[in-house]
Order: C-alpha cells, then sequence, then structure tokens
C-alpha cells in the first residue's frame, strides 16, 4: 500500500505556475527526497503536502485518504523546518510536549513520551533548558524529537541541515538516515543539496521548474539520467557534456568526434547511433569515466586512451581533478594524484564509453540507443 | 566611549572641548525643571522679590498640597482614561500585527496600507466628525467616549509597532504550531504573544506618554467631571481672577507631568530595546 499519493498536483498564483502536475507516490517506510534549484517548487510542494497551502488542483492521499480538505493537525503528520521553529518561551520539554498537549493526550502519557525520546535523541540533559541555549545541533534533534513525539504516519523534513555547517551537516545526515532505518518510517525529505538527496533517499524526485524531471531509485538517477538537467544537477564535479558528431568508427560500429588543440580522435559508443549518423548530440560523461590510463584495461571494449591537453590540475586528496578541452568545451577528469600531468604539457587519459550517455542538443532530452551486440 | 577616542583621553584641552559643551547643554536643558522645581517651593513672597533661581529662603509645601487639592479629581480621571486606553490599544495592536502578519489574506497590505494613514491624520481634522460620532453613541462627555476616541488614534501606531516586530518572527513557528494542532488564538496565546515583551513595553510607554499628554481631544471631548489633568491644569494656569500662584502652578504642571516621567524612567531602557529588537532567535 502506498503511504503518500501525489496525483496531478497543480499550484499557481495567477499567471506564475510553480507546480505543474505533479505525480509521486511512495510506500509506506520508504524515504522519498525531493530535490532541486531553489525556486523549483520542491518547498511549495512540501506544504501542499503538510496542508500549510493548498493545490490549485490535484490530489494528496495519505494512506488511502484523500487528505485535500483537511487541516495539518488532522493530516497525521509532523514536519522538521530549516530554522527548526523551536518555540522560543518554552523550554525543550514543553516543545516536544506541545502538540501532545494540545491533543490532550494524558499526563502520564506525555511524560512516558518525553522519556522515551530524549533517550533516543540523547537529549535527556537539555529537557529544562530553552531553545536560546542550545547549539543548531541540539536544536536540530529536539526539532526531530518534537516530530517524533505524535508518532505520525508521515514525517516531512524541509532542509533541515541547511543550516547547520558542514561537519555537523554529515554527522546529522547518518543520524537521520540511522533513525530512520531503526523506525522505519516514511519521510519526505526536501533537499538543494544532491549529496543529500543521494545518501538518504530509497527515492529520489529531481524538480525543475515545478515538474519532477525524474523519479527513481538513487542509482538510477545517477547512472540512468532521463536528460541533461538531472546528469548536470546529479553528481560532483558535475558530469561533462561534450557537443560533438556522430561517425562511423573503425570496428563499424559508432563513435564521437573529439577535437582539441593536440588534434583528433573518436570514441567508440555502444549503442547504436545510426539515426543520428552525421548529426550533433551532446556526449555525457561523468568526470570519474575519464581517468588516468589503466593498461590492462585499454582491451576491454569502450575503453580508450588518448593524449589530451592539462590545463589545470585541482587535488582533491584521494584523487586529481584534471581540467581538459575537448570540442570547445571544459572537460574534467578524475584521475589518481601521482598520474596527473602538468598545466601545459599533454597527459593520457582513459576513456571509458560505457556508462556514457547521449542527449539532444536542443532539447536536452536522453537519446536512447539498442546496444549494439560485440563484434 | 573615552576608550575609543585615545586622543582625547591622553589631551586635558581635548577633554574640555568635548566635556564643556557636554555639561553646558545639560544645564540649559534641565533649567526649566531646577526653577519649576524650586518655585514650587518658595512662598508667594519670595517669588515676588524676583530671583528665579535662588535657593528657597523657606521652604514649603504647601504649594503642592494646595495643586493637589485642586488637581487630584483629575489626576485619577486621567488614569481612568489612559490605563483602559492604554491597555485596549496595545491588545488589538498586537492582535492586528499579528493577524496581518501570520494571518495574511487577500488585501490584508491594502488594509495595513489604509492603517497606516491613520498615524498622519492632525487631531483637529477629527475633532467635528468624532464630535457627532459620540454623540450618536451616547458617549458624548464621557471617560468612555476618551478612552474610545484615544483607542481608535493609537490602534495605527500600535498595529504599526507590533506589524513592524511580528515580521521578523519566523513564519515556520507559526507552521510548526499549525502542525502541532494549535489554533488561531491558541498560537497567538502560546506562542506570539510571550514573545512580544519588547514591544508590549513600547506601545506601553508610547501610548502612556501620548494620551496622557493630550489636552486638544480631552479640552474637546470631556466634560466637568471627566476632564483630563492636562485639561485642569489648563485651567487652572490660564485663570483671570485673583492672585496668580506661580508656585502652585508649577507645583500643579510638575504634578501633570510625573506619570509619563516615572513610566520613562522605570521603562526607558526597555524602550530603545524594544524598538530595534531584531528577529527572535528560535
Amino acid at each position: 500500500m502506498s503511504a503518500l499519493t501525489i496525483r496531478n498536483v497543480k499550484k499557481s498564483f495567477g499567471n506564475t505556475h510553480i507546480l505543474k502536475g505533479i505525480n509521486l507516490s511512495i510506500e509506506a517506510g520508504r524515504f522519498l527526497t525531493l530535490v532541486g534549484p531553489s525556486g523549483c517548487g520542491k518547498s511549495t510542494l512540501l506544504n501542499i503536502i503538510a496542508g500549510l497551502e493548498s493545490p490549485s488542483s490535484g490530489e494528496i492521499l495519505i494512506g488511502d485518504r484523500n487528505v485535500n480538505q483537511l487541516s495539518p493537525k488532522d493530516r497525521d503528520i509532523a514536519m522538521v523546518f530549516q530554522s527548526y521553529a523551536l518555540y522560543p518561551n518554552m523550554n525543550v520539554r514543553k516543545n516536544i510536549l506541545f502538540g501532545l498537549e494540545i491533543r490532550k493526550v494524558p499526563k502520564a502519557e506525555q511524560a512516558a513520551i518525553v522519556d522515551r525520546i530524549a533517550r533516543m535523541l540523547q537529549i535527556e540533559n537539555l529537557l529544562d533548558r530553552k531553545p536560546a541555549q542550545l547549539s543548531g545541533g541540539q536544536r536540530q534533534r529536539v526539532a526531530m524529537g518534537r516530530a517524533l513525539a505524535r508518532d505520525p504516519k508521515l514525517f516531512l523534513f524541509d532542509e533541515p541541515l541547511s543550516n547547520l555547517d558542514a561537519k555537523l551537516r554529515v554527522s546529522m545526515r547518518a543520524e537521520i538516515k540511522q533513525l530512520h532505518q531503526r523506525l522505519k518510517t516514511t519521510i519526505v525529505y526536501v533537499t538543494h543539496d544532491q549529496i543529500e538527496a543521494m545518501t538518504l533517499g530509497d527515492y529520489i524526485a529531481v524538480l525543475n521548474n515545478g515538474e519532477v524531471q525524474q523519479f527513481g531509485t538513487p542509482d538510477a538517477i545517477y547512472n540512468d539520467p532521463a536528460n541533461r538537467f538531472v546528469a548536470d544537477f546529479i553528481g560532483s564535479p558535475p558530469m561533462n557534456f561534450i557537443p560533438c558528431e556522430v561517425v562511423g568508427s573503425s570496428s563499424q560500429g559508432f563513435g564521437v568526434k573529439m577535437t582539441h588543440e593536440g588534434g583528433d580522435f573518436v570514441l567508440e559508443a555502444s549503442g547504436d547511433l545510426k539515426p543520428w549518423l552525421g548529426k550533433h548530440v551532446v556526449l555525457g560523461i561523468r568526470p570519474e569515466q575519464i581517468t588516468h590510463v589503466v593498461t590492462s584495461r585499454l582491451d576491454e571494449r569502450g575503453v580508450s586512451g588518448h593524449a589530451c591537453p592539462v590545463h589545470l590540475c585541482e587535488p582533491t586528496g584521494p584523487d586529481t581533478l584534471v581540467t581538459t578541452s575537448i570540442n570547445q568545451t571544459k572537460v574534467l577528469a578524475r584521475v589518481r594524484p601521482d598520474t596527473a600531468g602538468t598545466p601545459g604539457q599533454s597527459m593520457d587519459l582513459m576513456f571509458d564509453m560505457n556508462k556514457a550517455v547521449f542527449f539532444d542538443p536542443t532539447t536536452g532530452e536522453r537519446l536512447r540507443f539498442q546496444l549494439l551486440k560485440a563484434a | 566611549m573615552v576608550e575609543s577616542m585615545p586622543g582625547v583621553k591622553q589631551r586635558p584641552l581635548m577633554r574640555a572641548v568635548v566635556y564643556v559643551p557636554l555639561i553646558l547643554t545639560a544645564i540649559y536643558f534641565l533649567l526649566p525643571l531646577i526653577v519649576m522645581l524650586l518655585t514650587s517651593v518658595k512662598t508667594m513672597d519670595e517669588i515676588r522679590a524676583g530671583n528665579l533661581l535662588s535657593l528657597p529662603a523657606t521652604l514649603t509645601f504647601e504649594p503642592w498640597a494646595k495643586a493637589w487639592d485642586k488637581m487630584g479629581g483629575t489626576f485619577t480621571n486621567s488614569f481612568m482614561i489612559v490605563v483602559p486606553a492604554v491597555a485596549i490599544s496595545t491588545a488589538v495592536g498586537a492582535f492586528n500585527g499579528f493577524v496581518l502578519t501570520k494571518w495574511r489574506f487577500r488585501g490584508s497590505e491594502l488594509l495595513f496600507g489604509m492603517l497606516l494613514v491613520g498615524c498622519f491624520i492632525p487631531f483637529q481634522v477629527i475633532l467635528l466628525p468624532m464630535a457627532r460620532t459620540l454623540g450618536l453613541l451616547g458617549l458624548a462627555g464621557t471617560t468612555g467616549g476618551l478612552i474610545l476616541v484615544h483607542v481608535i488614534y493609537g490602534l495605527a501606531f500600535t498595529t504599526l509597532f507590533f506589524r513592524n516586530f511580528y515580521v521578523a518572527v519566523p513564519d515556520e513557528l507559526v507552521k510548526a504550531a499549525r502542525i502541532d494542532g494549535a489554533g488561531f488564538f491558541t498560537i497567538f496565546w502560546r506562542i506570539i504573544l510571550p514573545l512580544s515583551g519588547p514591544i508590549i513595553v513600547v506601545s506601553v510607554i508610547w501610548q502612556f506618554t501620548q494620551i496622557w499628554n493630550d489636552f486638544l481631544f480631552g479640552v474637546v471631548y470631556s466634560s466637568g467631571e471627566t476632564q483630563p489633568i492636562t485639561v485642569a491644569l489648563n485651567n487652572l494656569v490660564n485663570t483671570s481672577t485673583g492672585v496668580k500662584e506661580y508656585n502652585v502652578d508649577m507645583a500643579a504642571a510638575l504634578l501633570a507631568a510625573l506619570p509619563t516621567l516615572v513610566v520613562y524612567i522605570l521603562a526607558g531602557k526597555h524602550f530603545v530595546a524594544g524598538l530595534t529588537a531584531g528577529a527572535v532567535k528560535g
């Protein structure tokens, strides 16, 4: 049974269309992340699920109940906000209990719930403090505690980690994931951070301009992007997009022509590119698919080495990012630090075309081809 | 301040250049108050002798007793007007501010704009229409009528204060409370109002000072027994019969000024803090 169904939800203000027909559905116990750049409508969608805003049209179902007409308090949801939104005049205990108190939960039960949650989130020693006396991470925990107190059907997270510093963000991210694994609750999590989206979600919905660009598992989103926007948005450093011409290759397959200041070469494609022969496409290839040469792999299909000019080297520690230029486009390669070349000279780079994808140069849609049988 | 100006600290001459004008200015501004105080405890004979600034040869509190005799009743009148008027206008202002920022509706910005205009309407303009309105309501010449006028006139300001304060309170607080199950009034009473301390102080001081010092509305809309103290003071000082008792006049004027002075001394430092208070840290 699906825990949350969003059916053709639209939201407009006059002629401004914030959401243009969203369809999503997740089963109980799953973690859905909504990711997209600012202004893509993800927070609006979350507010509509919460009932804080109403859709212009479309349906929201929580469980199998249509909640369109229900106010937020009757939807059996809890929400964690970016600014934590703790009530400043109440201490931590009262913050956690506020919702229960309003719902007239018996006192004894309230006390038991606070105990359980304080233990779970390790905030027992903070219960009598005011929010102003807490650090960012502690406030975040209390905000989660408040959401957990009512044990709702659906948890909504609105960019809950954006206000934390980088290190704390990573550890809180892991805690949220752990909490989800333990409690098996259904979560909808909004973020603009693609790494958060990838690490946390069972499913990811990538939004842009009020439309779902792609809805799928993190693996599908990363390796099988539906269009150039998704390919570009997910992954850091982002995928390389190289405009190029489709040509026939030596082995009766097809390839794409690459040109740089040192000369030309052809990268062999694994798909049947015949419909685009002689036309221009955009090759999408991730930096980790352009590496230093591993000799033993060179005879694999779709793998080839080519000398490329080095423009810039950026060591990150485990890898060094090497910038080169192909078809007048900046291209990033991820190489082992000791193999990185010197700017101004050229180095051999190995291109692995097996996970490469192609896009229509005008629409940005993914071009899908039949795989060619091995010769 | 001195620490941040090392040049001043080192050279006594520079110091004098800063402090002497400061002290002179302070004396200049304090002088009327000193003259009033001194005059109010002198006998009439001594006042007629003519030296405004001399210390009283014989200290007398009779003028104060006399002033209280004449004005004591209106002192109470003023309180009867000021306390409810301040309380009501502050409470309604807080409520307005809450609705205008956290419960917006179509046209709420326009409504706020129109309310703001209220801050700029001169008192004289509404004298006649308001007199007619009070007459129709049967409130002419009553304390209730004066309270109503002051509440209406004060609303524009108190709404402005609270609205600007609540704009800085994060909307997410209200969203969180709504999801927690709190309704309109619960959110106002349990979440928003407890945050409003600083701006309540501002509103109370502002309204108290305005209403206590008001003369025009008082003189127009009150009758004999409901007169506020400012009107009584005017009547006392402007009598053209009998001997002018300057010492009583001064004591009466000080009496009329005392409450606003006390309010400001007690809560003055919160006034500035409240006006400059920023977002509520959650």
